[in-house]
């Protein structure tokens, strides 16, 4: 990896993003409510940015209902899950670069 | 370009994050203790009940005889088991509230679907095995089935449950192998066992 800059995911450099494809690669399956809980978010800013996890497939989504309400549950994709891995080795390279 | 505190902020949030998606770490290691002290009142009662006045370290070449004493048994064994849940349930929502967090999340459903479904097979196994008649074993089968349904939920929480499992499952089988002993390991596996590990979890996390 000679320059990590290039192997920086652009659409994981958002933190939010990034901290629901941490949840995602983590765990089987999240819903909406669940997430909103962990990370702390509003409804708004959670669901437009797996909105954009979305149409770059990097999560898939599965709508449902429980008890009548709806029921929304995330999953990382492979793509995702490569991309998430990548993103973070690259963190990893450039927290050690600059480290020397 | 952003700075390196930065980045290395991004790592240690994604490290933190990921642990904490995927464990419970409201379990109160005190309610262990506590769990440990309610097995070991128990069992203090359970050898009134069956073995006194022979000494508890006396090996046992006769099982329970009577059908009472056998409902005894199997109502002071629910008296500790639901007083131990009560127990953990309480002090580990309160341990949540503290590190304000939720009790009742995503995480905690699974630890507790992970725990139920081998604990709740071996507690209908051993009614079964009691109804048949086999008492020999119900004490072994008790510690093998705790420790299976601990080394399966132990994904979902401290690294100290796996390990409390492993032991349960250890202590579990030599019982099966010394069956005239049942009282004293259980008391050693459910009482002993709960109060080292609880400790040592207690003065990690919980304070």
């Amino acid at each position: 990896m000679k320059n990590p800059f290039d192997h920086l995911d652009k659409l994981l450099e958002h933190r939010t993003r990034l901290q629901i494809m941490t949840v995602l690669v983590s765990n089987d399956a999240f819903d909406f409510n669940s997430l909103k809980e962990l990370l702390d978010v509003t409804d708004g800013n959670l669901a437009s940015n797996i909105k954009a996890l979305e149409k770059e497939k990097y999560v898939s989504v599965n709508k449902a209902f429980v008890d009548r309400k709806p029921n929304t549950k995330y999953k990382a994709t492979e793509k995702g899950r490569t991309a998430f891995r990548k993103h973070i080795d690259a963190l990893e390279m450039l927290v050690k670069q600059q480290k020397q | 370009m952003k700075e390196k505190q930065d980045y290395s902020q991004d790592l240690a949030s994604i490290r933190d994050l990921m642990e904490r998606s995927v464990k419970v770490i409201s379990l109160s290691g005190l309610s262990g203790v506590l769990a440990g002290i309610y097995a070991i009142l128990g069992a203090i009662g359970a050898y009134y009940i069956v073995h006194y006045p022979i000494s508890p370290f006396n090996y046992r070449i006769y099982s329970i005889q009577n059908p009472t004493n056998l409902y005894k048994l199997l109502g002071l064994a629910a008296i500790v088991l639901i007083a131990s849940l009560a127990t953990g349930v309480i002090l580990s929502q309160r341990k949540a509230k503290k590190l304000n967090q939720k009790f009742w999340n995503t995480t905690s459903k699974k630890l507790v679907m992970n725990l139920a479904i081998p604990l709740v097979t071996g507690g209908l196994f051993i009614l079964i095995m009691l109804y048949n008649g086999h008492y020999g074993l119900a004490a072994p089968a008790c510690l093998i089935f705790y420790g299976l349904a601990l080394l399966h939920a132990s994904g979902n929480t401290f690294d100290e449950v796996r390990y409390l499992g492993y032991t349960e499952i250890i202590i579990g089988l030599i019982s099966a192998l010394l069956p005239g002993y049942g009282l004293l390991f259980w008391t050693i596996g459910f009482g002993v066992m709960h109060i080292v590990y609880g400790a040592a979890m207690y003065f990690k996390y919980d304070r």
